[in-house]
């Protein structure tokens, strides 16, 4: 079962509720052994598996409600970083808990976007074609993603520190 | 270019996304601008982070077999697929198989039948008294069966053949009675058994079969209710003859 274990956190990180995650990575595998027919061999599996799916998350009640702020505002420009508190200080405080709490407020555009880049360590070019979406668009959710990741740590480690 | 323009670059640079000459020129930057190389280590740092924070999730033994087994399930129909050609295989040779047994079931019965006939005709030879009737007309022979046979048949004119009717008697085979009627072909003896239905399969139902049983040619067929046989120690061409005789007059 390749992919498996990742399949399985980024389900998990998608659907946050274990027992959907499980029954999403099923459908997935399920879905991927029906139709593997349709994968082209010497192209990207990874992407090709992790785009089943988040295609079978968006059908779901959760990943409906999901798809809601979904590809809204990736055309617009990315606002320069004005950071209140710089890079430096931020990093310092931020811990584990932190990141993961930041990371569960995210929209799911923004987290699984993320999670493809950072934790998968996708391409662009892979993300993109997991996505659905061009490389243009890649970059700038990404950016857009991060930033609201930022927002959110520093808005929690304020909170922690009042 | 401003370093805001270059910090929008900063997220590839990062992610390694860079083309060579995008890289070259961030990294030529870098060196100079110490508030962007703060920005591009603490965006590593957090691309780092979040890669340590969001390994969270690590699905359970149990899912992990559950997944395995459902995954296999589903090859399964592929599987009693591939089986498909093995058990038609499989479901063939069982007819074959309960073919042949029925078959080779008739075929006992057929010769343990032959046997037995083979057997009254020996005796007959034997006998001091081969025939109960004894003519060498079919006219006397026949009627003489009237009222001791629950059938009737025709005999061929011999005239013009090399065959002579000897006589016939009237035997007991399987509990019911029948015919039996001599000929001779030079110094041979035949016997030709008129016989009533006999149990499914026994003997032919249509056509003839022609073999030989123990040096004695036999051929054997049936027409209308009734079973012809044909037994004797000549040529199998001449048992075909008489056959022929026979097959002609039930026909006439």
């Amino acid at each position: 079962m390749p992919h498996f274990a990742k399949l399985f956190n980024f389900a998990c990180w998608l659907t946050q509720d274990r027992a959907a995650a499980e029954d999403l990575v099923q459908e997935t595998f399920m879905k991927a052994l029906k139709g593997f027919s349709s994968f082209h061999q010497g192209t990207n599996f990874r992407a090709w598996i992790y785009r089943i799916l988040r295609n079978t998350f968006l059908t779901t009640q959760t990943g409906l409600k999901a798809s809601v702020s979904f590809d809204s505002g990736d055309d617009a420009p990315v606002e320069p970083v004005t950071d209140e508190t710089p890079e430096s200080l931020l990093m310092a405080r931020v811990t584990q808990e932190t990141i993961q709490s930041a990371l569960e407020e995210l929209p799911v555009n923004f987290r699984e976007v993320i999670l493809l880049c950072d934790l998968e360590e996708m391409s662009y070019l892979e993300i993109g074609e997991t996505l659905s979406i061009p490389i243009g668009t890649v970059m700038s959710r990404l950016a857009r993603a991060r930033k609201a990741l930022r927002a959110l740590l520093e808005a929690n480690i304020g909170r922690a520190a009042r | 270019m401003t370093c805001d323009l270059w910090r929008n670059k900063l997220d590839a640079y990062v992610d390694e996304s860079l083309s060579p000459e995008e890289l070259s020129a961030v990294e030529d930057h870098l060196r100079a601008c110490h508030s962007c190389t703060a920005d591009a280590l603490a965006r590593l740092q957090l691309k780092r982070a979040t890669r340590a924070a969001a390994a969270r999730y690590t699905p359970s033994p149990e899912f992990r077999l559950r997944i395995s087994q459902s995954l296999h399930k589903s090859r399964k129909p592929l599987r009693v697929f591939s089986w498909l050609p093995k058990l038609a295989a499989a479901a063939l040779v069982l007819v074959f198989v309960s073919i042949s047994a029925t078959m080779w079931m008739q075929h006992e019965t057929r010769a343990q039948v032959m046997a037995e006939l083979l057997d009254l005709h020996v005796a007959t030879l034997a006998s001091a008294n081969p025939v109960d009737v004894i003519s060498t007309d079919r006219h006397t022979v026949k009627p003489w069966f009237q009222g001791k046979l629950p059938f009737t048949f025709n005999l061929p004119e011999l005239a013009n053949s090399s065959f002579t009717l000897l006589g016939g008697k009237l035997i007991y085979f399987n509990h019911s009675p029948d015919a039996q009627l001599l000929f001779a072909l030079r110094k041979h003896q035949l016997s030709v058994f008129i016989l009533q239905d006999q149990p499914a399969g026994s003997l032919p139902q249509a056509g003839f079969t022609t073999s030989s049983l123990k040096g004695f040619s036999v051929e054997t067929w049936g027409r209308a209710g009734l079973r012809y046989v044909v037994i004797g120690d000549t040529s199998p061409a001449d048992i075909h003859a008489l056959a022929d005789l026979l097959r002609a007059a039930a026909g006439s």
